[in-house]
C-alpha cells in the first residue's frame, strides 16, 4: 500500500516539469496569438535544439559531480575550424599540398576539436586534480583565445548551401537540427540507463571513493566525459554556424550558463549523483519557451533576464523541498 | 532527572517507538541497548531536540519541555555525542571544538591563547596529546571521535548522551573514555550509554533499558542481568556460540607478503616497516592492534591504494607479482577489500541496492555494450538471498537500510567479484549483535569456501571469534602471531602496546 502511494508520488513528481511547461505555454498562448502557430513552434524549437546538444553534455558532467564552463567557447572554436576548412580547405605548408573539405569532413574535424579540448578538461581535472570549476574556467578563455586566433576576429561566410541546409533545413517535415537533438538526446538516455559507462557516472557522482575501491577506473571515465561535452559542444557550434551560414567568434558566449539551468531546471542536483537527461530535455526546451514567450509578449529584454533567473530558482527551490526527505 | 512518558514517534505511518516510557535519574549511568532499527536513535533524537513532533511527554527537571532544536536542549543541559562525526576537516583541533562557542575578547576578537589553554585541560583528560593547530582532517577516525567527545564535555551538562563513543577508538582511549565518565557520574550527571559492546556495559552501567522493535522490553539493574541474558533479550532469541573449523586451513599459501615497508607521504616516516606474513587458503587471519598501528594503511597498501610500497615483495595466487597499483587491479586478480567506513567508502547511498550490489562486475553482465537486465536481477537475487539481506525490494537506496543490512550489500559487491582473497576492515562496526553473528557466518562461509581472508579489527572478541591465527601490530610492525587458541587477552594487549 505504502509502496504504491510512494511510486505514484514519485511518478508525479517526474511529471511536474511537464506540467510546469504546459502551464507555460498555456499563459503565452493566452496573451499572443503568435505562439501557437506552426511556423513559431518549429522555430522555437529548432533554437532549442543547440542548447539540448550542450546541455546533454552539460547532464553527463554535472551527474559525474563536475562542472563544465567551457562549452560556450568550445561551441565558437569548433564552428570555426569547421567553417574555415569547409571555405578554405586545409595547406600543408612545407609539402605543397591543398586539401579541399566536404562539409561530412569539415564537420568530422570539428567535432574531433571540440572532443579533443574536452579531453584537456578531463586530462587536468583527474591528472593534476585540478578543481572542475577553475579548469574549465581556464578552458572557457583559452579557446575564445583560440577562437580569436583562428578568425583573426572576423567571422568566416558563405559556406555554401550543402551546409547551410544543415541549420535551416527540413526533413520529414520536421527541422534537421531538431532531429540530430533529438538522437542526442536519444543516445544519452541509452548510454545513461543501459550501458556500464553511463551506471559508472552517476556512481562516480554519488561517491567517488567508493567508485574507485569499487574497482572503476575513475579518471578514465572523467575523462570519457568531458571529452562527451566538447564534441556535444561542437556539435552546438555547428549547428549554430550553419543556422547563420557564418561562424562568428563571439559565438556561444553565456551558453554554459544556459545549458547550466536546463539542467537545474530539470531536476539534477549540482552534487551530482543523480539527474535524468529528459529533465534536462525538459529544462532546455522551457526555457527556450520562456525566452520566445518574453519576446512575443513584448516584455523588455532586460525584464526577460530577471524573469529567467527567477524561472531557475523557483524550479531549485521546488525540487528541493521535495527531495529534502531524502537527506 | 529526565523521563519520557509515554512517547510515540511514527514515520510515515511506521513507529519508530511506541508508548515508551523510560526514567534517567541523575548520577547514574544508564546503558540503552537494542539492535540496530530498535528506536534507539530515534528515541535519542527527541531527548536531544532533533524531533519536535511525538506523542507523548518528556518531562526535564520536573517541567514538560519540548525541545525546539539541539540547540535548544543543550541549553537546558542535554548534550548528545553523536555516532558519526560532525567536525569540519580543515578547522583545526581547536576551532573545532569551540566551534559556535568561541571564547571572545573584550574588543570582540577571539580569545585563541584562553580557548587553546582550556582545550589543553579538555584533551589532556582523554588523555589525547595533539598539536591544537592540526586541521582535523589530518586526524584518524578513533582521534576526531575523541575531539568530538571534549567538544560535547565543554559544555555543562546534566545529561549527557553517548551513541557508540569507542566504535572507532582502541581499547586504551577506551579506559580515558571511562575516567570521564565516572567523573560525570561522581558529580552528578546523568549519562545515557548506546552501544554494542557487551563489556563497556557491564565495566560502566548501573542500570539497563532494552529496546526492541521500538518498545520498552525491559529494564532494570545491570548487576541482576548476565550478558547472555542481556543479548537474549536484544534479539529476541539464542546466539550460537564459535563454531570450530579448523580442518578447512590449507597450507597453500595464497597471499605472500615479504619484507613490505611503506613510507608516509608527508613526513620522513615509515607507515609500515618490515612487514612479513602469508595467508593461506581457507584461513582466516585476524590482524589485532590500536590506533595508529597501521593496519588499514597494510589492507590498503595491498589493495593497491596507497602507491607503490618503498620495499618488499609479493606473491598472488602462487605467482610473484609486483604490488597491485589500482583497486582495479587488485580486484582483477582476485583481492577484494571491503572498507573501514561502508558510508563513505563502501556504498554510493544515492544508489539502489541492486546497482550497488553489481558495481564491480558490470563488465560481465555486458552483452554487445548493454546491460543485461534479467542476468544483473538474477545476480542480485542470488546475493541478497545467499546473505539473507533484508530489503523490500533490490531498487530501495541503500541508505534507507539498516548498518548491518548496508553492510551486507558491500560484502555482497565484493563477493561477486568471487575473490580469492578477502579482506575486511572492521567488518562489525556499529551494527549490531545479531548482524554480527550473521557477518561471523558469511566470513567462515568464505573461508570454508577455499578464500582467504584477512580481518581487521578492534574488537578482540570479535578476532577470537572468527580468526584462525592473529597478527598483531604496533607502530607499522608486525609485533607478534598468536594461534588463536593459544593466546589470551592480555598476551595480545601487550604485544600491541607500544614500549615506551
Amino acid at each position: 500500500m505504502n509502496m504504491t502511494i510512494t511510486s505514484y508520488k514519485k511518478r508525479l513528481q517526474q511529471l511536474q516539469p511537464l506540467i510546469a511547461l504546459f502551464l507555460l505555454c498555456l499563459i503565452i498562448a493566452i496573451f499572443s496569438d503568435r505562439f501557437m502557430t506552426v511556423t513559431n513552434l518549429w522555430n522555437v524549437m529548432r533554437q532549442i535544439s543547440v542548447n539540448i546538444c550542450i546541455a546533454v553534455g552539460m547532464t553527463l558532467v554535472i551527474i559525474s559531480a563536475g562542472i563544465d564552463l567551457s562549452v560556450g567557447s568550445i561551441l565558437a572554436f569548433a564552428g570555426a575550424v569547421t567553417a574555415s576548412f569547409l571555405s578554405m580547405g586545409a595547406e600543408i605548408p612545407f609539402f605543397g599540398i591543398y586539401i579541399g573539405f566536404t562539409p561530412l569532413g569539415a564537420i568530422l574535424v570539428g567535432i574531433t576539436m571540440g572532443g579533443v579540448l574536452g579531453l584537456v578538461n578531463g586530462w587536468v581535472i583527474t591528472y593534476f586534480k585540478v578543481q572542475p570549476f577553475v579548469a574549465t574556467l581556464a578552458m572557457l578563455t583559452i579557446a575564445r583565445g583560440l577562437t580569436m586566433l583562428w578568425t583573426q576576429g572576423y567571422p568566416i561566410s558563405s559556406l555554401g548551401k550543402e551546409f547551410a541546409s544543415l541549420g535551416t533545413g527540413w526533413f520529414l517535415g520536421v527541422p534537421i537540427p531538431v532531429w540530430i537533438a533529438a538522437i542526442v538526446t536519444l543516445l544519452a538516455v541509452f548510454v545513461m540507463k543501459k550501458t556500464r559507462f553511463g551506471r559508472y557516472i552517476y556512481a562516480i557522482g554519488g561517491n567517488e571513493r567508493a567508485a574507485r575501491l569499487s574497482g572503476i577506473k575513475v579518471n578514465r571515465v572523467k575523462t570519457l566525459v568531458y571529452m562527451l561535452s566538447g564534441m556535444l559542444a561542437a556539435v552546438g557550434g555547428i549547428l549554430v554556424t550553419s543556422r547563420l551560414d557564418s561562424a562568428q567568434p563571439n559565438a556561444g558566449m553565456g551558453y554554459e550558463l544556459d545549458a547550466i539551468a536546463a539542467v537545474v531546471i530539470g531536476g539534477t542536483s549540482l552534487s551530482g549523483g543523480r539527474g535524468l537527461i529528459m529533465g534536462t530535455v525538459l529544462g532546455a526546451i522551457i526555457i527556450g519557451v520562456l525566452n520566445n514567450g518574453l519576446v512575443l509578449l513584448g516584455v523588455s529584454p532586460f525584464w526577460q533576464q530577471v524573469v529567467k533567473g527567477l524561472v531557475i530558482l523557483i524550479a531549485v527551490i521546488i525540487d528541493r523541498s521535495q527531495h529534502k526527505d531524502k537527506k | 532527572m529526565v523521563s519520557l512518558r509515554n512517547i510515540t514517534k511514527q514515520f510515515n505511518g511506521v513507529y519508530a517507538l511506541r508508548d515508551v516510557s523510560i526514567e534517567f535519574p541523575a548520577a547514574k549511568v544508564i546503558a540503552l541497548v537494542g539492535e540496530n532499527g530498535a528506536g534507539k536513535s530515534t528515541l535519542m533524537n527527541i531527548l536531544s531536540g532533533v524531533y519536535a513532533d511525538y506523542e507523548g511527554e518528556l518531562v526535564y527537571q520536573n517541567d514538560v519541555v519540548r525541545f525546539q532544536g539541539p540547540r535548544d536542549a543543550q541549553d537546558y543541559g542535554i548534550t548528545i555525542i553523536h555516532q558519526e562525526l560532525n567536525l569540519i576537516p580543515y578547522l583545526s583541533v581547536v576551532e573545532n571544538i569551540f566551534l559556535g562557542r568561541e571564547l571572545i575578547t573584550p574588543w570582540g576578537a577571539l580569545d585563541t591563547p584562553k580557548m587553546k589553554t582550556v582545550a589543553k585541560q579538555l584533551l589532556s583528560r582523554l588523555k589525547l596529546e595533539l598539536d591544537l593547530d592540526t586541521p582535523v582532517s589530518q586526524l584518524k577516525v578513533g582521534e576526531c571521535q575523541l575531539i568530538e567527545i571534549a567538544k560535547a564535555l565543554l559544555v555543562e551538562s546534566e545529561v549527557v548522551i553517548m551513541d557508540e563513543p569507542t566504535s572507532a577508538i582502541s581499547e586504551s582511549e577506551v579506559y580515558a573514555l571511562y575516567d570521564i565518565i565516572r567523573d560525570l557520574k561522581a558529580s552528578g550527571k546523568t549519562v545515557v550509554y548506546i552501544s554494542h559492546k557487551m563489556k563497556e556495559l557491564f565495566t560502566l552501567a548501573d542500570e539497563y533499558v532494552v529496546l526492541r522493535d521500538g518498545q520498552v522490553v525491559q529494564q532494570g539493574l545491570m548487576a541482576e542481568v548476565n550478558e547472555q541474558q542481556l543479548v537474549n533479550m536484544m534479539v529476541g532469541r539464542t546466539l550460537a556460540e564459535r563454531v570450530e573449523c579448523g580442518e578447512r586451513v590449507t597450507d597453500k599459501a595464497v597471499l605472500r607478503v615479504n619484507h613490505l615497508s611503506l613510507l608516509h607521504p608527508l613526513k620522513e616516516d615509515m607507515l609500515l616497516e618490515d612487514l612479513s606474513f602469508e595467508l593461506c587458503k581457507g584461513e582466516i587471519l585476524g590482524i589485532f592492534g590500536l590506533m595508529g598501528a597501521g593496519r588499514t594503511e597494510l589492507l590498503e597498501t595491498l589493495f593497491g591504494l596507497r602507491g607503490k610500497p618503498a620495499t618488499g615483495s609479493f606473491s598472488f595466487d602462487e605467482e610473484e607479482v609486483s604490488f597491485f597499483s589500482s583497486p582495479n587491479e587488485a580486484l582483477r586478480w582476485g583481492l577484494a577489500l571491503v572498507p573501514e567506513d561502508r558510508k563513505s567508502d563502501g556504498l554510493v547511498l544515492g544508489m539502489d541496492v541492486r546497482s550497488n550490489l553489481t558495481l564491480s562486475v558490470l563488465s560481465s553482465l555486458e552483452k554487445l555494450g548493454v546491460l543485461a537486465d534479467v542476468q544483473e536481477k538474477e545476480l542480485c537475487r542470488q546475493y541478497v538471498e545467499r546473505l539473507r539481506i533484508k530489503t523490500a525490494t533490490d531498487q530501495q537506496y541503500v541508505g534507507h537500510l539498516s548498518g548491518g543490512n548496508q553492510q551486507k550489500v558491500v560484502l555482497a559487491k565484493y563477493l561477486a567479484t568471487q575473490p580469492k582473497v578477502l579482506m575486511l576492515d572492521e567488518p562489525t562496526r556499529g551494527i549490531d549483535v545479531y548482524a554480527k553473528g550473521e557477518i561471523y557466518d558469511l566470513i567462515r562461509e568464505q573461508a570454508a569456501a577455499g578464500l582467504g581472508v584477512i580481518v581487521v579489527s578492534s574488537e578482540l572478541p570479535e578476532l577470537f571469534a572468527v580468526a584462525d591465527r592473529i597478527l598483531v601490530m604496533c607502530d607499522g610492525r608486525i609485533t607478534k602471531q598468536f594461534k588463536t587458541e593459544e593466546a589470551t587477552e592480555e598476551s595480545i594487549l601487550q604485544a600491541a602496546l607500544p614500549d615506551k
